[in-house]
């Protein structure tokens, strides 16, 4: 398709070069941050993740407390999108009649497109009290299980999983949906010709598509781990390692959005951009892994279609 | 019947109804968060919302029109910045599609699209606040900017491949160069599917607070100044959120509730348009 001429080459240069913009972007984006906590790595190093005592004032910096709070909110995130997400994706593109298909599609769409923020201040004034109702209501024979101790303030762990988890199902959803169009209906059919019920063709198909299915419960995983107002507003922002579902805790999120505007001190500063460094780094491994997967799978099927172009699959 | 047929069938259906249930787990959700932001938001919406300044602490009433002016600016500033750029490349992945710098390219917006809001936050701070010592509307719409770009430029791509290659041989069978054929055949013919996309990236932004924090941070004050603190009405809903009293929290609903209709007007019509544009290409 490329031309020749000089009128060419230019048009050539002239769009490469705002290609190459978003890579330099990119690229960018890692150097500065790199850059900016120099002297938190310099001075800290290794031990900076594994210290749990967070005291700016004392000039104390561990980020223990902010890693565990965001793997540990992100992963029961996952765990309760993830069944959810496969069964709506199953349900849309196997089960439901076709006419009600674009409606719930749309609908499931629309939870992606509510702003974190809307999430957050429902998650405040509606989901916490809800939540701390729950919490009183434990059984006093099951506060000695790690996950249930501590006082039930509502603002917590739970809260913020259970949020994280409303706005996950979108993302994962769509994809495992689209991965699942990519399984040749052969496949189902030879399945049903078997004899199969419908749960075994579609545990079939679904065992067909696992790489890609893999890599959209890894898309959510990144939308967690980043995510950033609605965690902040129901966690409780106590910076502290616990099993504890009741605990108030942080994510690396949560510090940045809290504390990054009051740091004053150099050393704070570079502290937290650091926190911001190793969340790039964190989200970037995650999200180029789930792409590879996604890619193997969906991609030679997909070309031929007609793109549809919504939110949640560009974010993919 | 076997036994064993009639349990392979029981579990079959107990399958479907898993599946149909987890349906009706995600939409309550759903339906929880546009009740209350409807019912609480509508009820402290009224037109001095839009036209007037907030009242200092305490006091009953007031609005949020710097917030509402600076979320405009902000995002206009932002696609000032992310329209261009996005095209641009989003023409080069299109154009040279086989060439290693379109993919590496794509993989850039991918990666640029899975980076973490409040990360790109950090990083505006770092390059336009910092050098500076000045929070500014410019370091917001930078930050807004950098998210939207990958979304115009993915779009942009896509919907010009849908572009028969007919079209664009049939310009260059005629003299046209490469880029007079992009520029009056290729782009027009996916004009109406880029604007989805731009429509879609604001959707996306506009609802952002993150990137805002602490790179447009806030201001209580009426402001066009694009060197100065500028409010936005996500980071106003955060703040009011954040406070004791009950009378800014039924700002931040009302706040809220002008949010989410901005950002499912916004989808609605990019939904819209795509859907037309579907029509267009299957046929």
């Amino acid at each position: 398709m490329a031309g020749k001429g000089k009128g060419d080459f230019g048009f050539r240069l002239g769009t490469g070069l705002f290609g190459l913009l978003l890579v330099l972007m990119v690229a960018t984006i890692g150097v500065e941050l790199f850059r900016q906590s120099w002297l938190s790595i310099q001075k800290f190093g290794l031990n900076f993740w594994r210290t749990e005592t967070w005291d700016p004032v004392a000039g104390e910096f561990g980020a223990l407390p902010f890693i565990w709070g965001t793997l540990y909110s992100s992963i029961l995130a996952l765990l309760i999108a993830t069944p959810i997400s496969l069964g709506i994706a199953v349900f849309i593109s196997e089960l439901c009649p076709n006419r009600i298909k674009p409606v719930l599609v749309f609908l499931t769409e629309l939870l992606a497109a509510i702003p974190s923020i809307v999430y957050g201040l429902w998650g405040v004034f509606i989901l916490v009290p809800a939540v701390r109702l729950l919490e009183t209501s434990v059984p006093q024979s099951w506060k000695s299980i790690p996950f249930f101790t501590g006082p039930p303030f509502g603002l917590g762990m739970l809260s913020a999983a259970l949020i994280l988890a409303v706005m996950v199902i979108p993302f994962t959803s769509s994809v495992a949906r689209e991965v699942l169009k990519a399984v040749p209906v052969a496949q189902r059919e030879g399945a049903y010709a078997l004899g199969a019920t419908r749960f075994e063709a579609i545990t079939a198909a679904l065992y067909y598509a696992r790489t890609g299915i893999v890599g959209s419960v890894l898309l959510g995983f990144g939308r967690a781990l980043g995510e950033t107002m609605a965690v902040t507003m129901v966690i409780g922002n106590n910076p502290r390692v616990s099993l504890s579902l009741f605990a108030q805790q942080h994510t690396m999120a949560a510090v940045l959005a809290n504390e990054f505007s009051e740091a004053a001190d150099p050393l704070y500063l570079n502290a937290l951009i650091e926190i911001g460094l190793v969340l790039f780094i964190i989200t970037l491994i995650v999200n180029s892994m789930s792409r590879l997967l996604i890619w193997s799978m969906a991609r030679p099927v997909r070309a031929p279609e007609p793109a549809v172009v919504d939110a949640a699959e560009s974010a993919a | 019947m076997t036994w064993g047929t009639r349990r392979r069938k029981f579990l079959s259906s107990l399958f479907v109804a898993f599946c149909a249930a987890s349906v009706l787990i995600a939409l309550v959700p759903l339906a929880f968060v546009l009740f209350f932001v409807v019912s609480q938001g509508i009820q402290s919406l009224n037109i001095a919302f839009f036209t007037h300044m907030p009242v200092p602490t305490g006091e009953q009433g007031g609005g949020m029109l710097n917030s509402i002016v600076g979320s405009l600016i902000l995002v206009g500033l932002g696609g000032l910045f992310a329209i261009p750029i996005g095209i641009l490349s989003g023409i080069y992945m299109s154009e040279y599609a086989g060439t290693r710098l379109a993919s590496l390219v794509r993989f850039a917006a991918d990666t640029l699209n899975g980076v973490p809001s409040i990360v790109v936050g950090v990083f505006v701070y770092g390059i336009a606040v910092l050098p500076f010592r000045q929070f500014s509307a410019i370091a917001g719409g930078l930050a807004l900017g950098i998210m939207m770009i990958p979304i115009i430029a993915r779009t942009t791509e896509e919907l010009l491949l849908l572009v028969p290659g007919t079209m664009r041989e049939g310009a260059l069978a005629l003299g046209a160069t490469h880029a007079r054929a992009v520029f009056t055949v290729v782009v027009p013919s996916a004009a109406q599917g880029i604007i989805t996309g731009i429509v879609l990236a604001i959707a996306r932004i506009a609802g952002e607070t993150a990137p805002l924090l602490f790179t447009a941070l806030n201001n209580r004050f009426f402001t066009t100044k694009l060197t100065q603190p500028i409010s936005s009405l996500t980071v106003q809903v955060y703040t009011y959120a954040q406070s004791p009293y009950v009378d800014q929290h039924r700002q931040a609903w009302a706040g809220a509730l002008v949010l989410v209709v901005i950002v499912l007007t916004c989808s609605l019509l990019a939904r819209f348009a795509t859907r037309r544009l579907e029509g267009l290409t299957s046929r």
